[in-house]
C-alpha cells in the first residue's frame, strides 16, 4: 500500500493550522469592512434621480436658501423634499425646454409627484427630528456632508447609532458661533451658505463644516462649546437615552 | 482539500447567525411615513390631502382680514391686522431672504440673481418702487405672495399666513427705504454714509443682463405671459 500522506501534506497542515486561526477573523473583519463601506451603506455615492438636481447649482451658485426648497425643516421632524410646484417657482419660465427638466415637466403635467430617491433614511425604529438640531445650530453639513458641493446627492453619513452618539455624548464639540455676527442658531446654520454663495471669507469651522470634514473643536475652545450649549438651552443629561431615539 | 461535513457545520452555524441578523420587519414596519409610497393607495402618495372644506381642529379661520388679505367690505386691507412690531419686520426679513430675495432682489428693486439669469424673459420681476406697488394697500402684497401674481408662483402652500403678514411689512420697509430723503436720517447714520468711501460704479446704471446661451433660451409659454392682469 502506498504511503496516504506524502511530505507534501507537513506543509498543508502547519498551513491550516494557521489558516484556521487567521481565516474566520479575515472573513469577519471583510465582512465589516464590506458593510461599513460605501458599497453597501451608500455613503458618498450618488444616487441616480429622475432630473439631475445640483444642489451645488441651486443653493450655491444661485444663492437659494435651502427653507426655499426643504420648508418644514425648521419646524417639523422632516424637511421633506419640495414638490414639483416648487421647481416650476422657476422653471415655467427659465431652462423650460432642459431635458434635464423633463421629469419636472411631465410631473406637471399629470399631476403625478416626481420620485426622488430616498437618499438618507434611518430604520423605521429610530425617531429622528430636524427641527430640535437646526434649533441648537447644528449645521446640515454635519450630517449631511458637503451639501454645497453636491452635483447629484449623495449621503454624508450612514447614520449608524454609534455616529448619533458621538454627538449626544459630547455635544458640546458641535457648538458653534461665528465670533463676527450675532446671529440666533438658527440663523448660523443658514449663514455658512450664505457666505459661500456670496463668496465671503470663512471662519475655520465653516471652512471644515464646508469641505464635509468632521467639525473639529480645538482643545482650548472647548469651554465656549460648553458656554454656547447652555446659552442655547441643550439638555444634554438625557441625550444618550435609549427613548429619545428609540420609541 | 475537500470541505468534510464537519468542516461545514461551523460555517453553517455561521451563516445562520448571519442570516438571523437579516430580519426586516422592524427596519422596515407597516407605517406610512410623509412623502413615502404606498401601494394601498391608487395614486400611491402616502401622504394624504385633506378633504376640500376641511377645517383643522382648532383653526376656524374666521380672521378673513388676517387669513386672505382682504376686509369684510370685499376691499383690500390697508392696516396691518397684527401688531406692527421690530420683531413681525426682523421676521419679514428672514422670510424676505428666503423666500423672495433672489428673484426681486435684496432691496426689492426687481435685480435678484434669478431676474438676471432670464425671468425677464416672459414678464420682468416686479419692482416694488415703482408708484403703483406705493400706493398700493398692504393687503394686496398679502394676496400676492398668497396667491401669486401673474407670471409669479403663489406661496401659500409654503409661507404661513403670520410670515406672509412679516413679509409685507418689509416689503413696506424697503419701499420706505429707498426714498427717504437724507436730511431724515439720524445724524450718526448720516455720518456712517459720509464717512463710506465713494464707489462710482454704485451710481453707474446697472449693466444691462447677459442673455442666456443660446441652447436655453425658452420661448416664453404663452399660458404663463397670459396671467397677468
Ligand atoms: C431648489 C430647491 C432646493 C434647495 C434650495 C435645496 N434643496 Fe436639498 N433637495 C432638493 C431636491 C429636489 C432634493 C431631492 C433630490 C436629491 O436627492 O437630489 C433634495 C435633497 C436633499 C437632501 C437629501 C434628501 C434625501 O433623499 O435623503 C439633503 C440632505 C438636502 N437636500 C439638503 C439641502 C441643504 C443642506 C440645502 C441648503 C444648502 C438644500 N438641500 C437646498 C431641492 C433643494
Ligand atoms: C429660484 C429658482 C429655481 C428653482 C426654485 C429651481 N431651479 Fe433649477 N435652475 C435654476 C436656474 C437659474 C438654472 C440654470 C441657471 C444657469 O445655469 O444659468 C437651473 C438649472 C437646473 C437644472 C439644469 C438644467 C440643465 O439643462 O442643465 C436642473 C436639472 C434643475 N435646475 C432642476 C431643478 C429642480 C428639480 C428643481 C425643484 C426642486 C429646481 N431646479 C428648482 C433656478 C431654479
Ligand atoms: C443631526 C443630523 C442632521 C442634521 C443637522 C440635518 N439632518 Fe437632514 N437628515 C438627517 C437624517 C438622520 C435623515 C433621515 C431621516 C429619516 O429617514 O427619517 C435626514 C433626512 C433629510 C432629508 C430627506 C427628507 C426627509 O425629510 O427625511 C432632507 C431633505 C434633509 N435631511 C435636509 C436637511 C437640511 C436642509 C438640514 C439643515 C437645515 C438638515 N437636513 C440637517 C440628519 C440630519
Ligand atoms: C452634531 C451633533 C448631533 C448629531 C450628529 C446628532 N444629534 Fe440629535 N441632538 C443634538 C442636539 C444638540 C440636540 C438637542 C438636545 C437638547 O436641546 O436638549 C439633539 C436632540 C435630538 C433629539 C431630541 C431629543 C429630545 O430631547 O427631544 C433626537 C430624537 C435626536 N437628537 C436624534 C438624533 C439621531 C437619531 C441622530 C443620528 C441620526 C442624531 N440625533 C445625531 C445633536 C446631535
Ligand atoms: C441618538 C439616537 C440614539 C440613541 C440615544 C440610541 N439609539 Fe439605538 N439606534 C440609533 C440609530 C440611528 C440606529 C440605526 C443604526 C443603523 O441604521 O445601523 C440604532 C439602532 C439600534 C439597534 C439595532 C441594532 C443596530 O445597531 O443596528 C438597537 C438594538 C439599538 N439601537 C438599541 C439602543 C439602546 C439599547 C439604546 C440606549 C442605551 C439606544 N439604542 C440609544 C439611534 C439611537
Ligand atoms: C421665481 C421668482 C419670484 C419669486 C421667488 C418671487 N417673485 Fe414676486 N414676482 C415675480 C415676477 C416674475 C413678478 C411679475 C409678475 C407679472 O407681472 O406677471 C412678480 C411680482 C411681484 C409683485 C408685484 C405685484 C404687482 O402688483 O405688480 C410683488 C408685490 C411680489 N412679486 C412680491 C413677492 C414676494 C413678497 C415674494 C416672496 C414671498 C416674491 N414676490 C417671490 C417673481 C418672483
Amino acid at each position: 500500500m502506498p504511503q496516504i500522506f506524502g511530505p507534501a501534506v507537513n506543509t498543508i497542515a502547519t498551513v491550516s493550522l494557521f489558516a484556521g486561526a487567521v481565516v474566520p477573523f479575515a472573513l469577519l473583519l471583510t465582512g465589516s469592512a464590506l458593510t461599513s463601506s460605501p458599497y453597501n451603506t451608500k455613503v458618498t455615492v450618488p444616487l441616480d434621480q429622475p432630473a439631475p438636481f445640483s444642489h451645488r447649482h441651486h443653493a450655491v451658485e444661485l444663492g437659494i436658501d435651502c427653507r426655499f426648497c426643504h420648508v418644514s425643516v425648521e419646524e417639523s421632524a422632516q424637511a421633506g423634499v419640495p414638490s414639483t410646484d416648487v421647481c416650476m417657482t422657476c422653471h415655467s419660465q427659465i431652462w423650460t425646454n432642459s431635458p434635464n427638466l423633463e421629469a419636472v415637466r411631465k410631473s406637471l403635467e399629470t399631476a403625478t409627484p416626481i420620485e426622488w430617491n430616498k437618499v438618507n433614511a434611518v430604520p423605521d425604529f429610530v425617531y429622528f427630528n430636524h427641527s430640535i438640531h437646526v434649533a441648537r445650530g447644528i449645521s446640515c453639513n454635519n450630517c449631511h456632508g458637503a451639501v454645497n458641493d453636491m452635483h447629484i446627492t449623495w449621503k454624508g453619513n450612514a447614520f449608524r447609532m454609534a455616529w448619533c452618539l458621538t454627538c449626544h455624548e459630547n455635544p458640546q464639540n458641535y457648538m458653534y458661533a461665528d465670533p463676527g455676527s450675532n446671529l440666533s442658531p438658527r440663523e448660523q446654520v443658514f449663514a455658512l451658505y450664505k457666505k459661500l454663495a456670496a463668496g465671503d471669507k470663512l471662519t475655520q469651522v465653516e471652512r471644515q463644516l464646508a469641505d464635509g470634514l468632521e467639525q473639529v473643536m480645538p482643545a482650548d475652545k472647548v469651554h465656549e462649546g460648553y458656554k454656547l450649549m447652555n446659552e442655547r438651552g441643550v439638555n444634554v443629561s438625557q441625550l444618550k437615552d435609549c427613548y429619545v431615539c428609540h420609541h | 482539500m475537500a470541505m468534510t461535513p464537519r468542516a461545514l457545520a461551523p460555517l453553517a452555524l455561521a451563516f445562520g447567525l448571519l442570516a438571523t441578523g437579516c430580519h426586516q420587519d422592524m427596519w422596515q414596519q407597516p407605517k406610512v411615513k410623509s412623502q413615502s409610497r404606498n401601494e394601498f393607495f391608487v395614486d400611491r402618495m402616502g401622504s394624504r390631502m385633506p378633504v376640500p372644506g376641511t377645517v383643522a381642529y382648532g383653526q376656524p379661520r374666521t380672521d378673513a382680514e388676517f387669513y386672505t388679505g382682504y376686509g369684510k367690505d370685499g376691499k383690500l386691507v390697508r392696516e396691518f391686522p397684527v401688531p406692527v412690531t421690530a420683531e413681525l419686520i426682523k421676521r419679514g426679513q428672514e422670510r424676505y431672504g428666503i423666500f423672495c430675495s433672489h428673484c426681486h432682489g435684496a432691496a426689492g428693486d426687481g435685480q435678484g440673481m434669478i431676474a438676471k439669469r432670464g425671468f425677464t424673459l416672459a414678464r420682468p420681476v416686479g419692482n416694488y418702487h415703482s408708484e403703483r406697488l406705493r400706493a398700493m394697500p398692504v393687503g394686496h402684497f398679502f394676496d400676492v405672495v398668497t396667491n401669486g401674481y401673474g407670471t409669479m408662483y403663489p406661496f401659500k402652500a409654503r409661507i404661513k399666513p403670520y410670515d406672509r403678514w412679516a413679509i409685507a411689512a418689509y416689503i413696506k420697509v424697503l419701499q420706505e427705504s429707498q426714498r427717504t430723503p437724507i436730511a431724515d436720517l439720524p445724524a450718526e447714520e448720516r455720518a456712517k454714509l459720509d464717512a463710506m468711501p465713494y464707489d462710482p460704479s454704485q451710481d453707474a446704471p446697472p449693466e444691462p443682463v447677459a442673455a442666456p446661451p443660446a441652447r436655453t433660451v425658452a420661448p416664453a409659454p404663452a399660458a404663463a405671459a397670459g396671467g397677468a392682469q
